[in-house]
């Protein structure tokens, strides 16, 4: 069984790209080159195992690969690949990672440029304190503009790309010359194979077959099979069944010294008794102090999740536990709603992980789900001192007990060409923007705005796609609260009040919302035999009103002694069809519309 | 006392072919190139005396061919039927008997015979009055036909009712309201309007699905019509005595009173269906839609059912409370609790009579004109959970 490497053989990095730069092909190439995978067992963005992750071209969960790569100078390398998520959901997934290796790949499509996302995870990499090796891609397209594209990653970033290494990842052009330059021009890891064992939990996830698997970046010291290791922020002890580096499939090792990455399971239950930057160290003669930087899971955006069949409830909530054994960033609490029935009010780390996650159970677990409007993470700030978290609109608390309420703010970077500057502009304006920055690279406008999170869980990426036709890039980093005027927008039908509509709005806001809301549930809730007022309201004023005029018109025009059997039938078959209905006073909304009006791309 | 009592008995007999195909109908109606009117007519005589002795000593009120297009038979198998029933059962002083009848002039020819046969009530489906949309809805007469048609039986039967298809294609409330008036000229003591349907099934249906079916009412345009159908009528001394029946009082068709009274009926023929009292047990019977098979399965076992449904006393209580209140007379709550063995819900009674659609008199339970357009929807909410 193969032992540590020296470090001067090991480069560890990690690649920057944005989504559809190339990043996956290129990792598939490296991998591809160096005969890591045999080439019948090759297949596309090898690396992404989640069907949604190969659907959406977005990485999930970090994931890893030892590359043997023998260099020019003779000597043969230990190249450990991380591919981190790219999204900004998963920044402190992402940061973690980034810590885990010393350089990274900054892979920019030569035709398109620098995008936000890119900006986003090239901060963190220079956070990091990586060496980073400007990679242009696609340069074989007719659109590519080589040279244009390293000025703007010298203006933009702040790197020199004179040296950028040009390639064709989907040809294979230019491959041989990456490797090089992560051997040439990336730093060797530091470490001290005497110390007591530092190493860093990058990651973990549930395998059917193995357990819970922990993905880890060795800092000083030694870690073998057997040997009893503690986490230090959960103050778990296990015994290590198996260490093993990833090439991509487990390859078992005897042990793991600094600067190595690898995985090893331990007879762990749950992935959420894992910590993503947790520190490892040995149960006995361990590390004084853990690594710098642990942060615990912090959701950031809270939605309910429903069943559309009432009498999928149980299976909801083994589908939920199920999942978030798997994912310790995801929170749930049962929730009841008068509209819905019972569900659970979830958190997630952003809109990506709340989609993500949805999917996944209503594709994995086959369930089908209703998803209330995503709302943030206020801070009520009581009168008598205290300060509540609220998460959901329906408990916010009596307003005359109320200080002020502050919410999120974020910092978005967006990337535009020239042409729809204006439109988005506007669109942050909108959304009660305040302008940070602008700058231009080329064509390209670099806006980065402060906003509150709460107008973009709303609408704000759809919003942005349309207006700017696709070409716009957006990433955004969570930056503090402020304090603002907001509301709780109710929605009333029938003079009832519909729990599962109610928002925290900005009130500049709340008629415009509140408006397009009562429009969109004329349209959804059918006709009864009266008319139906539909309202939005703060507290007890409305803001916007529109009224359901009374259905005139349903009646069997024949109905003989030949239609008696099938009209009680039908009239039996609509008993059933009601139970799709949720009753509020005397009007009944069918399921289907709350689906509709909560949608989040409206 | 049998409830079916309160209703009354009847005898529906079907016969289910046609000339052609009308493109808005889902009835149970075939088109054949030729019929054995004498098989046929063994069959249902083999009927009668199956049912006959189920039913022994019954009063019957009433019979009734429908189709299909019964005014294609033969009067002599009208007559050969008629005659085992009057064999079969004592008859009530006031028999109706009633034919449907196409207002076409073949048609017309027969009426004296089927007078002969015992006939002595004719319904003839008219359905418009103007030849433009007589063609659209499929019909083989005219107008002018129908109207000639429409005198003899006039001439020929006691009682004559037709009827009409409103709401049509491009149809405005003013068109409607003329076609409406000239057609009271027409009419002797009964008529019935019908909405167009686009039911599943019929080529309007498969129109309608592919888009192809334009020009139809809105609902509120159908309501209008609906409001003023009810208006012109009732001051011309025909009110609605149920949903799209109208009559002067006393000329109500007694056979179709027995299905919205929930009395019993048996059915004879090809998809017919019956309610039958028996031993106290309520049954609904129900015969194969196919005439082949039909005709084959009376010939081979002397019985054209296939196996009849027990109804429950829940499933009889609904039934009777979507057929009462269809009629202008309503419903009696006291014979609606000994049907289901349950009173309606009284809070959904409350709002129902609140919004204006049923109203309460003494025992009766009745459909305002407003709940009677939405109907449907008063009896789902009444019949809910």
């Amino acid at each position: 069984m193969p032992r540590m490497t020296q470090l001067d053989l090991i480069r560890n990095f990690s690649i920057v790209a944005h989504i559809d730069h190339g990043k996956s092909t290129l990792a598939d190439r490296l991998i591809q080159l160096t005969g890591t995978v045999a080439e019948r067992d090759m297949k596309a963005q090898i690396l992404d195992s989640m069907d949604i992750e190969r659907e959406r071209g977005i990485t999930i969960k970090a994931n890893t690969v030892r590359i043997e790569y023998p260099a020019k100078d003779g000597r043969t390398y230990i190249l450990n690949l991380i591919d981190t998520p790219g999204h900004v959901d998963f920044a402190y997934e992402v940061s973690r990672s980034m810590r885990a290796v010393e350089g990274s790949l900054l892979v920019v499509d030569a035709s398109q440029g620098v995008e936000a996302q890119t900006l986003a995870n090239v901060y963190q990499a220079l956070d990091a304190g990586h060496d980073i090796v400007p990679v242009l891609n696609k340069i074989d397209l007719p659109a590519a503009e080589p040279e244009r594209v390293k000025t703007q990653i010298e203006d933009v970033i702040g790197l020199d790309a004179s040296d950028a290494v040009l390639i064709s990842a989907k040809s294979g052009l230019g491959i041989p010359d990456v490797l090089e330059a992560i051997v040439t021009r990336l730093p060797p890891p530091k470490g001290d194979r005497t110390a007591p064992l530092k190493a860093m939990l990058v990651d973990s996830w549930y395998d059917a077959y193995l357990g819970v698997v922990v993905m880890i970046r060795v800092m000083d010291g030694v870690i073998r099979k057997g040997d009893r290791v503690k986490m230090m922020q959960t103050g778990a002890v296990y015994g290590i069944d198996r260490l093993a580096v990833l090439k991509p499939q487990m390859v078992d090792i005897e042990e793991l010294g600094p600067g190595e990455i690898g995985v090893l399971t331990a007879s762990i239950k749950q992935v959420r008794d894992t910590r993503v930057g947790d520190t490892i160290t040995h149960e006995k003669k361990g590390c004084d102090a853990p690594l710098p930087g642990f942060k615990p899971a912090q959701p950031v955006v809270f939605c309910g999740l429903f069943p559309v069949d009432a009498n999928d409830f149980e299976s909801l909530r083994e589908a939920i536990e199920k999942l978030a054994l798997n994912d310790a960033s995801f929170t749930y609490e049962m929730e009841t709603s008068a509209a819905l029935g019972f569900g659970f009010r979830c958190g997630f780390l952003g809109l990506l992980h709340l989609e993500v996650v949805r999917d996944r159970l209503e594709r994995e677990y086959d369930l089908d789900l209703i998803t209330t409007a995503p709302s943030v993470v206020y801070q009520i700030y009581m009168k008598d001192g205290t300060v509540q978290e609220l998460h959901n609109p329906t408990d916010m608390p009596d307003l005359t007990y109320v200080d002020h309420i502050e919410e999120p703010r974020i910092r978005a970077t967006i990337m535009v060409p020239d042409d729809y500057l204006g439109d988005v502009l506007k669109l942050c304006q909108d959304r009660r923007g305040i302008q940070l920055d602008l700058s231009y690279a080329g064509s390209r406008a670099m806006v980065v705005y402060d906003l509150p999170l709460n107008e973009v869980v709303f609408d704000f990426y759809d919003r942005l796609k349309s207006v700017t036709k696709g070409y716009a890039s957006f990433d955004y980093q969570i930056t503090g609260y402020r304090e603002d005027f907001l509301v709780k927008m109710s929605i009333l039908v029938n003079d009832e009040p519909v729990d599962a509509l109610s928002m925290m709005v900005h009130r500049d806001r709340a008629d415009m919302r509140g408006r397009a809301m009562v429009e969109k549930l004329k349209e959804l809730i059918p006709r009864h035999m009266f008319k139906i007022p539909i309202q939005a309201a703060i507290g007890s004023r409305v803001i916007a009103r529109e009224t359901l005029s009374a259905m005139r018109k349903d009646v069997t025009a024949k109905c003989y002694g030949g239609d008696a059997t099938r009209k009680r039938k039908l009239l039996d078959k609509q008993k059933a069809g009601k139970k799709k209905m949720r009753q509020f006073g005397k009007v009944e909304i069918p399921q289907q519309a709350f689906i509709s009006a909560l949608k989040m791309d409206n | 006392m049998d409830d079916w009592r309160n209703g009354g008995f009847g005898l529906y007999l079907h016969w289910p072919f046609c000339q052609s195909k009308c493109p808005y109908c889902d009835f149970n109606s075939h088109v054949a190139a030729t019929i054995d009117q004498h098989r046929w007519g063994r069959a249902y005589l083999s009927e009668i005396h199956r049912i006959g002795a189920e039913t022994p000593g019954r009063v019957l009120n009433s019979v009734f061919f429908g189709g299909g297009t019964p005014s294609l038979m033969q009067p002599d198998l009208v007559a050969a039927i008629l005659e085992t029933v009057r064999a079969t059962w004592p008859l009530a002083n006031d028999l109706e008997v009633t034919l449907e009848a196409n207002p076409g002039s073949v048609e017309a020819g027969r009426f004296r015979g089927f007078r002969e046969a015992g006939v002595n009530r004719v319904s003839m489906g008219i359905q418009a009055l103007n030849d433009a949309d007589l063609k659209k809805l499929g019909r083989l007469h005219s107008v002018a036909e129908a109207r000639a048609a429409f005198d003899v039986a006039r001439t020929t039967f006691d009682r004559v009712s037709f009827d009409l298809i409103y709401a049509r294609q491009d149809q405005s409330l003013a068109d409607w309201r003329q076609e409406l008036t000239e057609a009271l000229t027409m009419a002797a003591d009964h008529l019935s309007m019908y909405q167009l349907t686009i039911e599943d099934g019929t080529a309007f249906g498969d129109r309608f699905k592919r888009g192809k079916l334009r020009g139809l009412p809105p609902d509120d345009l159908s309501a209008d019509m609906y409001v003023l159908t009810q208006d012109i009528c009732a001051a011309a001394g025909l009110p609605a005595y149920e949903v799209s029946n109208h009559a002067q009082p006393g000329s109500e068709s007694r056979h179709n009173l027995i299905y919205w009274r929930a009395g019993d009926y048996a059915g004879i023929g090809p998809g017919a269906h019956g309610r039958l009292t028996l031993n106290g047990d309520r049954w609904a019977t129900e015969a194969p839609r196919s005439p082949g098979e039909w005709l084959a399965q009376v010939e081979r076992d002397g019985n054209g059912e296939v196996p009849r449904a027990r109804l429950d006393r829940q499933e009889q209580g609904l039934e009777y409370l979507m057929m009462a209140l269809r009629l202008s007379e309503g419903l009696d709550l006291p014979r609606y609790r000994a049907i289901s063995g349950a009173d309606p819900d009284e809070r959904k009674l409350r709002d129902l009579v609140e919004i204006g659609m049923i109203e309460r008199a003494g025992n009766r339970l009745r459909a305002t004109t407003d709940g009677r357009m939405v109907l449907n929807s008063v009896i789902a909410d009444l019949a809910g959970d």
